[in-house]
């Protein structure tokens, strides 16, 4: 299983996240989560989008410096107490996490949880040996 | 055959002709001065020397000094050695630091200036069968009039490209095949960058040889900039008021710079006293014009700390050797009671893998200097989580701190954000009111 999130540097000035949404939606890409670090001097964006190809080569073109990461999609239940207990999964496995965001599906009752652990591989066994569906790129495009 | 010398003659003279030609000349130049130029007469008047007391090269430490104050002071005319109508061009500094400096030529002023920078790209490997590229601006700085006219008298075919348009510097540079660049470093390093991202490699880009000068770098940089684009990097100096580039150039020894000190006498002395240092002293550089008719200066500070060197050359030139200029002793930045180079900055950022851009940016909050220092984050480092990001601004700040003594704040910012030099690049901004 495989996840791609666009992580964009962006730096702490006015209308830099006007400009990279711009160019996402000049290039018809669509976002399906997002996510953002900030602190005084500068931001780091972390998406998930529909096209990672385009989304790439847009910014990319415009100067931006961006990264692809691999990172850990998983789905749930959308029921009180389905975050907690994946997180606890991941708890008990020892798996150290830097960090998450979640977002909704528009068609399916569902709630999906993009995480950044420090072993890919590891948390989604675990998750997936606690009964929990990792997500793709594949699956993002049909969201 | 190659040539290996643009005027084998002067570039190999015995030490002891070059020393006479020079006192000849400064006998007959400094008349020249003292009668056509009542500022430098007001000078020597006032500090009691007369031309007849200088006879030779020794009498020199008895002439007043000149300054960019003076230039400004005397500005516009006031240096003029020569009638307008025997002038035939300005060049002018960029006047970043006050009132603009303009310098006067002659024909026989171009001429030998141009002869200085034949010298330099033959220096550099350069003959007529080369394609030299100059990318320094053209019009008031003196760079592209400067390298332009030493190409032509090399016979190397000359693309006058002037600074900027990167993208038609390249599509020239590979369509026309041209072999010996001439720039400022960081626009060379630019270039090189830009090269790179479009994939190319450098076995694939023509260019051979590159003279860079107009504005200080380090030895760090020059190997950056020889792999990026697979050349031999050659410095070269010069400055406006003396004429241009071309006052000293580098040979394929790159040990430092040879003066054409048949038309340009080299000193170096004590900044604080004036006085003059021996051989192999590091001080500030002072030059006197030996032949130049319209804008003789005669002891011109640079404020360029460096050291002279006669030691043996392997490329056979006799010309007297200066050591890249180490700072400048108005450069010098002192923050919280220390001094900074510049350069010193330059030198830890390509140690730690960052490209030499930057942007020092200085000021004085209730009571104490701040000092911030802006880097281009390398794409190859960056992460996606705000620890990793300022791990490695702490990282870089802590290597600052070694090299300099005081611990700047460090702000790795986007690549390509900060300002290229098509001319010179505006590293230092100061904001603390130090002086009325």
């Amino acid at each position: 299983m495989s996840l791609k999130q666009l992580t964009v540097f962006v730096e702490n000035k006015k209308g830099a996240l006007v400009d990279i949404t711009d160019i996402l939606a000049k290039n018809n890409v669509n976002m399906r989560a997002l996510s953002i670090a900030d602190t005084q001097d500068f931001g780091i964006l972390r998406l998930i989008v529909n096209d990672n190809e385009t989304a790439t080569k847009a910014l990319r073109d415009a100067g931006y410096l961006l990264k692809m990461t691999d990172v850990v999609g998983v789905k749930i239940g959308d029921q009180p107490g389905k975050l907690s207990t994946a997180l606890s999964v991941l708890d008990k496995a020892d798996i150290n996490m830097e960090y998450l965001y979640a977002f909704m599906s528009r068609t399916e009752k569902h709630a999906y949880v993009v995480l950044r652990v420090a072993d890919n591989a590891l948390a989604e066994k675990a998750l997936e040996a606690a009964g929990f569906h990792m997500i793709s790129d594949a699956d993002v495009n049909k969201l | 055959m190659e040539k290996r010398y643009y005027q084998k003659e002067i570039e190999t003279m015995p030490v002891e002709e070059i020393k006479k030609l020079q006192s000849e000349k400064l006998v007959k130049q400094v008349k020249h001065v003292y009668e056509n130029v009542p500022y430098y007469r007001n000078l020597m008047d006032e500090k009691g020397v007369k031309p007849e007391d200088i006879k030779g090269i020794e009498d020199l430490h008895k002439l007043p000094f000149l300054t960019k104050a003076d230039l400004r002071d005397a500005y516009p005319y006031g240096l003029l050695a020569k009638p307008l109508g025997d002038c035939v061009r300005i060049h002018s500094t960029s006047g970043t630091t006050g009132r603009r400096v303009v310098a006067f030529y002659t024909q026989h002023d171009i001429d030998l200036w141009e002869d200085c920078c034949a010298r330099a790209i033959i220096a550099a490997g350069g003959t007529n069968e080369d394609v030299c590229q100059v990318a320094y601006g053209y019009g008031l700085f003196t760079g592209g009039s400067g390298l332009n006219g030493g190409s032509h008298k090399v016979g190397c075919l000359t693309l006058p490209m002037s600074s900027g348009n990167t993208e038609r510097q390249i599509q020239f540079m590979m369509d026309l095949k041209a072999t010996i660049l001439c720039c400022t470093p960081s626009y060379a390093a630019y270039i090189g960058e830009t090269l790179k991202e479009q994939g190319y490699t450098p076995d694939q880009i023509p260019l051979k040889a590159g003279i860079f000068g107009a504005e200080a770098w380090t030895n760090e940089m020059r190997r950056n900039i020889e792999e990026t684009l697979g050349i031999k990097a050659y410095d070269i100096y010069g400055l406006t008021e003396t004429s241009g580039p071309g006052v000293a150039f580098e040979c394929e020894e790159q040990t430092g710079m040879h003066i054409n000190e048949d038309h340009f006498l080299a000193e170096i002395i004590d900044p604080e006293t004036g006085e003059v240092l021996p051989e192999g002293s590091k001080g500030e550089l002072v030059f006197t014009s030996l032949d130049k008719e319209a804008f003789p200066l005669l002891r011109y500070r640079t404020r360029d700390i460096c050291i002279l060197s006669r030691k043996k050359c392997s490329c056979g030139r006799t010309l007297i050797k200066m050591a890249k200029p180490m700072g400048r002793s108005d450069d010098m930045l002192i923050i919280r009671g220390v001094n900074v180079f510049p350069s010193q900055i330059e030198t830890v950022l390509l140690k730690e893998g960052y490209q030499p851009n930057y942007q020092i940016i200085i000021d004085r909050v209730n009571n104490t200097d701040t000092f911030d220092v802006m880097v281009e984050m390398n794409p190859d480092q960056f992460t996606d989580t705000v620890s990793g990001v300022t791990a490695q601004e702490k990282s870089l700040a802590n290597a600052l701190k070694v090299m300099l003594g005081i611990n700047p704040a460090v702000h790795l910012v986007a690549p390509k954000s900060i300002a290229r030099s098509e001319g010179k690049a505006v590293r230092v901004i100061d904001k603390r009111k130090l002086y009325d």
